[in-house]
C-alpha cells in the first residue's frame, strides 16, 4: 500500500513532521497570555502520563468552583516564549456524564462566559483501541472547540497489528494530530508546538440532531446565545444537572423540552449508535489490522493467575502483607527520625527562648506539626504501593476480585484499600477512597474506614490489655493477651462493615451503582508518575489536613496551660508547701506540680464537668481528661495518663502500668477492674478521636456533614458500648 | 393450546449472562434503557461480537472481550443480563 512508510513507523516522529508543517501558516499565540488548555479523554488512555509529562512538579490541587471534585491543574512551558495553564480533568467515556467527576467536564464546556473556559483542548485517545476512544473525540468536535487529537499509546497499538494512516485520519477528523506515546515521551515537544498555536475549531462535524429536533435547538440556542446546535442540544438533555443556568433557565428549557415531547434516554442511545457507525467508517479507509496470529494478549494470560480463585487470592494478601509490612516496619525509621527532628528542634527553641509564647510555640505549634509530619512516611509508603499498584492495571483486579463480596455491606470493589490501609492509618486510607466513583459507595467507605483499628491505637490496647489479662497460655500455643488484641482489632472491622451495612440502608442516592468498567491491560509502572503521586499525597496532607490539626493542638495547649484566674498558681503554691513537707525530691514535686496544674487547667475543669456524664462508664475525671487530650490523637492518652497519676513524661510503659495497677478508687479496691480496663478499650476501638481524621475528611467530602456525622455516630458507639461493658461485667 | 406448547413456553431470550466461559455471541439489543446509554458508550452496539473472557472467583462480576479489538471489559452478572443476545 501506498502508505506503508508513513504508517509503519512507531514514533509518528513523520507524521508529526507533517502535522507541524500544515501548521506553518497558522499564527502563534501572543506571547503575554496565559494560554488555558484542558485535558480530556478516556480513562486509561494515558492523560495522567500525558498531564505529567507536559507539568512535571509545576502541579496543584484546587476545587473546582462549587463542585465537590478535586481540580489538579498545572504550568507547562511550550515554548520558550509561550507558558500554558493545562487543566487535568477526569477521565470520561463520554460528555453525558454519569458521576460527580463528569459532571466537572460538561460543566467547564458548556459555559464559555466562565473565566474558567478553555481556549481549546487535548483530546488524548489511545491508539491500540480507537473505536470506543474516537466517541468521546466526535462529540467534543462537534461543541466546536478549537482542539487538537494526542493519538497516544502507538506502541502498543504497534504490537496489536493496528496500522494508522495518520494522514489520512487528520483529513477525516479535521484536527491536529500527534502520535504520541506520553509514557516514553515520544511526541511531546510536537505537542507543545500544536499547543502554542492559535488553533481554529474542527472543520469536521460527526452528528447532526434530528430534523423535528431544529425548532427546540434553535430557541435554546437564540435564548443562550449559544454558538452551535450541538451544544444546545446537551443543554436540552442535561440542564438539570448543569450547576451554572439559573431556575429561570432551568424552567425554560423544562417547558421546551415538555412542549416538543423530548426523550432524552432514546435520543442519547441513538446518538451513541450513529457515531459509532460514523467511526467504523472513518476507521475503514484509516486503519488496518494485521493480526498475524490470534493473539492472545498477555494480559490475558496474567489474569489466569493473578484472579485464579485460590492464586488470585493468596498473591492478593500476599501483597497486603507485604503493604502492612511496609507501612508498619520499613516507616518506623523515617518515622523516628522525624520525630526525633521535631524533638530536637523543639528544645532548640525551649533552651534558647522563654516565656508564655515560646511554650505555645514549642507545645502547641510544633507538637502539633510533629504529629502531622511524623505520618508523612506512612503517607509517602501507602501511597508508592496504591500508586504501583493503579499503574500496573493490578488494581482493578483487585476489585473485581473484591466486589461481590464487598457489595453485600453497601461497599464496593474498590473500598478494600482503604479498609486495609486504615489498620495502618485512616488518614491516607481515607484519601485513597477517591477511587471509588460511586457517590454513595465512596462516602460509606469514608465513613467507615477509621472504626478500622489503626496504629495509634496500639499503645492504649497494649497498656490496658496487659493491666487486666494475665499473660495465660491458651489450648497450649495462644497467648491470651494476644487473642485480646486480636478481638480488638475484629471488634473494629465487624463495626466497620456492620455500619456500612447500615449506612447502605439509610442513604439514598440517584446515581446507580455500575461496575460497569474497562479492565485495563498489564503495564509497568511509570515510575515518574508514582514519585509525582506520592509528593502530590504529601503535600496535600501536609498543608491541608495539617493547618486544622496545628491549629486543635493549639487550641488542646491552650486549654491545658491555663485555667480559670490563678487556680494554677494556687497548685503549683500549695504542692510546693505539702512537698517540702514530705522531703520529695525535686523532680518528684516538679511531676506532682505538672498533674496539679493539669487538674486546675481548663482541660481538669472539662474531665469534672465531663465526670457525670462519663462515670456510668465506668470512669473519673482523669480518665475524662485523658479522653479530652486523647481526642486529638489517641497516642496521646498514655502521656496524659502519665501526668495525671505522677508519672515522669518519659516513663517506661510498665511504670504506667505499676501506676494504674496501684491506683485505687474510694473504698480502696483497685480502680482499675476489668469491668473498668474494657469499657476504657472498647472506648477507644470505637470513639473518633483523631483530628487528623476528621481533619482529612472534611478535606474528602469537602464539607462538614459528613465528619460531624462521624463524629456523633463513632463517639455515640463507643458510649454506648462502653456503658453496656461496664454495666455487664462491674 | 395444548398442554405440550405451554410446557414449552415461549423460549426466554439469552442474555449474555447465559455465555459459557470463551462463549461468543452476537449483541441483539439492550434490555434496561439507563444501563444501556452507559453499555453503548462502552462499545456494546447491538451487532457487536461479546465473548466471556472471565469470572471472578465468586461468579461475579465477569470480564468481556467486545468486538474485534483487544478491548476487555468487566461488568456484574445482573448488568451482564440487560445485555440480550441474537439467536
Amino acid at each position: 500500500m501506498a502508505r506503508a512508510t508513513l504508517i509503519s513507523d512507531p514514533t509518528g516522529a513523520a507524521a508529526s513532521a507533517l502535522t507541524l508543517e500544515a501548521l506553518r501558516d497558522v499564527p502563534p499565540r501572543s506571547h503575554r497570555e496565559l494560554t488555558r488548555i484542558a485535558l480530556i479523554g478516556n480513562p486509561n488512555s494515558g492523560k495522567s502520563s500525558l498531564f505529567n509529562q507536559l507539568t512535571g512538579l509545576n502541579q496543584k490541587v484546587g476545587n473546582f468552583p462549587g463542585v465537590t471534585v478535586d481540580r489538579k491543574t498545572g504550568i507547562s512551558q511550550l515554548t520558550p516564549q509561550h507558558r500554558a495553564e493545562i487543566i487535568d480533568l477526569p477521565g470520561t467515556y463520554s460528555l453525558y456524564p454519569k458521576s460527580l467527576d463528569e459532571k466537572v467536564i460538561t460543566d467547564l464546556l458548556y459555559d464559555k462566559g466562565s473565566d474558567q473556559y478553555p481556549d481549546f483542548v487535548v483530546i488524548t485517545v489511545d491508539a491500540s483501541n480507537l473505536r470506543r476512544n474516537l466517541l468521546l473525540f466526535t462529540q467534543l468536535a462537534d461543541l466546536g472547540l478549537p482542539a487538537v487529537l494526542a493519538l497516544n499509546m502507538m506502541d502498543v497499538a504497534e504490537q496489536h497489528g493496528v496500522q494508522i494512516d495518520i494522514m489520512a485520519l487528520q483529513q477525516e477528523l479535521g484536527v491536529p494530530i500527534i502520535p504520541m506515546n506520553a509514557r516514553k515521551g515520544v511526541g511531546i515537544a510536537a505537542l507543545k508546538i500544536v499547543m502554542s498555536r492559535q488553533l481554529g475549531a474542527p472543520t469536521v462535524s460527526f452528528f447532526e440532531p434530528s430534523e423535528d429536533l431544529l425548532p427546540m435547538i434553535r430557541q435554546i440556542r437564540y435564548y443562550f446565545n449559544l454558538h452551535n446546535d450541538y451544544l444546545a442540544l446537551h443543554y436540552a438533555h442535561q440542564f438539570r444537572q448543569i450547576s451554572f443556568l439559573t431556575a429561570d433557565e432551568k424552567a425554560y428549557i423544562a417547558e421546551l423540552v415538555e412542549k416538543y415531547d423530548f426523550k432524552p434516554t432514546p435520543r442519547q442511545a441513538q446518538e451513541t449508535i450513529d457515531r459509532y457507525a460514523r467511526i467504523n467508517d472513518i476507521l475503514l479507509n484509516t486503519v488496518t489490522v494485521v493480526r498475524t496470529e490470534k493473539n492472545e494478549p498477555y494480559s490475558n494470560k496474567l489474569d489466569k493467575i493473578l484472579t485464579h480463585k485460590v492464586w488470585g487470592y493468596l498473591i492478593f494478601f500476599g501483597i497486603l502483607f507485604l503493604m502492612f509490612q511496609a507501612v508498619f516496619a520499613w516507616a518506623s525509621y523515617p518515622m523516628e527520625l522525624i520525630d526525633e527532628g521535631v524533638t530536637w528542634i523543639n528544645q532548640l527553641v525551649q533552651t534558647n527562648f522563654d516565656g508564655p509564647l515560646v511554650n505555645l510555640l514549642t507545645e502547641g505549634v510544633l507538637a502539633g506539626l510533629g504529629g502531622v509530619l511524623i505520618f508523612i512516611p506512612q503517607i509517602a509508603l501507602l501511597f508508592a504501593f496504591i500508586a504501583v499498584l493503579e499503574e500496573t492495571g493490578y488494581m482493578a483486579r483487585v476489585t473485581f476480585m473484591m466486589d461481590r463480596i464487598m457489595r453485600k455491606f453497601g461497599l464496593n470493589g474498590k473500598s478494600i484499600v482503604p479498609l486495609i490501609s486504615g489498620v495502618a492509618c485512616a488518614v491516607p486510607a481515607i484519601m485513597s477512597a477517591r477511587t471509588i466513583e460511586n457517590w454513595k459507595d465512596r462516602i460509606i467507605t469514608i465513613f467507615v474506614t477509621p472504626l478500622m483499628s489503626c496504629s495509634a491505637r496500639i499503645p492504649v490496647y497494649t497498656v490496658l490489655i496487659a493491666l487486666v489479662v494475665p499473660p495465660q497460655k491458651v489450648l497450649g500455643i495462644f497467648n491470651l493477651q494476644g487473642i485480646a488484641l486480636m478481638g480488638l482489632y475484629l471488634l473494629g472491622f465487624f463495626a466497620a462493615i456492620f455500619s456500612a451495612w447500615l449506612l447502605k440502608l439509610i442513604l439514598r442516592t440517584q446515581n446507580k451503582s455500575y461496575f460497569i468498567m474497562e479492565f485495563p491491560v498489564y503495564r509497568w509502572p511509570r515510575w515518574k508518575n508514582v514519585g509525582i503521586t506520592i509528593v502530590e499525597k504529601v503535600k496535600t496532607f501536609v498543608f491541608q489536613a495539617g493547618k486544622v490539626i496545628v491549629a486543635i493542638s493549639v487550641i488542646l495547649w491552650v486549654l491545658a496551660s491555663y485555667g480559670p484566674g490563678n487556680a494554677l498558681e494556687q497548685a503549683e503554691t500549695r504542692v510546693r508547701a505539702t512537698a517540702a513537707q514530705q522531703r520529695l525530691s525535686a523532680e518528684e514535686t516538679d511531676i506532682r506540680i505538672a498533674s496539679e496544674k493539669l487538674e486546675n487547667s481548663y482541660a481538669g475543669l472539662f474531665g469534672r464537668t465531663l465526670e457525670p456524664a462519663i462515670r456510668p462508664l465506668g470512669f473519673d475525671w482523669k480518665i475524662g481528661i485523658a479522653l479530652i487530650t486523647s481526642f486529638a490523637a489517641r497516642e496521646v492518652f498514655v502521656g496524659t495518663i502519665s501526668t495525671i497519676y505522677s508519672v515522669g513524661q518519659d516513663a517506661d510503659m510498665r511504670t504506667v502500668q505499676q501506676k494504674l495497677a496501684a491506683e485505687k478508687d474510694d473504698n480502696g479496691q483497685p480502680f482499675f477492674t476489668p469491668a473498668r480496663a474494657f469499657s476504657l478499650l472498647v472506648f477507644y476501638v470505637f470513639a473518633m478521636q483523631c483530628m487528623s481524621t476528621l481533619a482529612v475528611v472534611y478535606r474528602e467530602t469537602k464539607g462538614w456533614k459528613w465528619p460531624l456525622m462521624q463524629l456523633l455516630y463513632m463517639t455515640g458507639l463507643a458510649y454506648v458500648s462502653s456503658l453496656l461493658v461496664y454495666q455487664l461485667f462491674k | 393450546m395444548s398442554s405440550r406448547s405451554a410446557q414449552a413456553k415461549t423460549p426466554t431470550p439469552r442474555s449474555v449472562k447465559d455465555l459459557r466461559l470463551g462463549e461468543s455471541g452476537t449483541i441483539c439489543c439492550l434490555e434496561d434503557p439507563e444501563m444501556a446509554l452507559k453499555l453503548l458508550e462502552m462499545g456494546c452496539i447491538p451487532g457487536t461480537q461479546v465473548r466471556l473472557n472471565s469470572r471472578a472467583p465468586l461468579g461475579c462480576p465477569i470480564t468481556l472481550v467486545v468486538g474485534d479489538e483487544d478491548y476487555t471489559l468487566s461488568l456484574r452478572v445482573s448488568e451482564a443480563a440487560t445485555i440480550l443476545l441474537k439467536d
